[in-house]
């Protein structure tokens, strides 16, 4: 393959209606109508998706792994923000 | 779906036409210019591919048609045999093709002809097909100098295989020549938007191709066919 300068994508695909887009992995496209494309072709093709985003890589703000301990580490200790103290009825499937 | 009434010269020009694309297509693997094309083609290869099976499987052994065949025997369009060039190439052959295909295959699915059942269900495979070779036609089209030059060039070259498509086959129910228009419109409105003149050469008549339906096959055939087969001849029966 060679190389392109092509912007990379992220693609995220709703598996089933009711669910949320999950993030399936990137790939590299000249435009985002064709990035779209490239996704049904890439992620979509054993009949996982009902709806694709593609996101161009450079608009995602990420958290960095320097900021990791002040980011997440205080909510390590804090189980009353966890609803693990309701009974969750029968039949609640995407909990 | 009833698949014992197919008109047999109609399902083995179908086949074929889906057999012979889908292994040209094929031959991209491994070549293609990036990693997300070559599954793009792959993707339109195999649906191609499951056409062909359905549709020679009605007419006899599926594997026997596609292997044990002289060229002679093979009624696909020269169009469809034509060697993969360039991409550009490659993109004009889908672009006139598949355009041809989802025309034809939307008229048989909206029928009650024997075809109805299969072509409802290929259509939207094609619908696809025509969809991917449209966008690479606006924009290599109207690209770069080079890639426009490099589109031009190649919907030129394929031009003349063209005209072939609108002959009338024996047992396919379909009225040619409207075909023909909607397809010449549709060909000529994308070619307009890609910023590409349609290409001014004969569709039909003495210099253009168009006897592959009668079994004449162009030079490249051949050696497509040799590669295709030669596995299958060597090997007779092998499975794995």
């Amino acid at each position: 393959m060679t190389n392109t300068d092509w912007p990379l994508w992220e693609v995220f695909v709703r598996s089933r209606r009711g669910l949320s887009h999950t993030h399936a992995g990137s790939l590299h496209a000249p435009d985002a109508e064709l990035a779209l494309r490239n996704a049904r072709d890439l992620y979509t093709r054993r009949g996982e998706g009902v709806s694709i985003w593609v996101v161009p890589s450079s608009a995602i703000t990420a958290s960095s792994p320097d900021e990791k301990d002040p980011f997440f580490e205080p909510a390590a200790d804090k189980p009353y923000r966890h609803p693990t103290f309701y009974e969750i009825p029968d039949g609640v499937q995407h909990l | 779906m009833t698949t014992t009434a197919l008109p047999t010269a109609a399902a083995l020009a179908l086949g074929d036409d889906a057999l012979v694309l889908s292994h040209r297509l094929g031959e991209w693997a491994g070549h293609a210019p990036v990693l997300e094309e070559e599954v793009a083609l792959a993707n339109i290869a195999l649906d191609l591919l499951g056409q062909a099976r359905v549709l020679l499987s009605t007419v006899g052994d599926e594997d026997e048609l596609a292997y044990l065949r002289e060229e002679r025997a093979f009624r696909n369009l020269q169009l469809v045999e034509q060697p993969n060039g360039d991409f550009a190439h490659t993109i004009a052959r889908q672009l006139y093709f598949s355009t041809y295909q989802h025309l034809l295959y939307a008229r048989l699915a909206g029928g009650d002809g024997p075809f109805a059942g299969l072509a409802a269900k290929a259509v939207k495979e094609v619908a696809y097909h025509r969809d991917h070779a449209e966008q690479w036609t606006l924009r290599l089209g109207d690209g770069t100098e080079l890639s426009h030059e490099r589109m031009r060039r190649a919907c030129d070259a394929l031009w003349r295989f063209t005209g072939e498509m609108f002959r009338p086959v024996e047992g396919l129910d379909v009225d040619s020549e409207a075909l023909e228009r909607d397809w010449l419109e549709s060909i000529g409105e994308v070619l307009r938007r890609a910023t590409l003149s349609v290409p001014e050469g004969p569709r039909s008549g003495a210099w253009t191709a168009g006897a592959g339906r009668e079994g004449l096959h162009t030079e490249p055939f051949g050696r497509m066919l040799a590669e295709m087969q030669h596995l299958h001849r060597s090997h007779p029966g092998a499975s794995w």
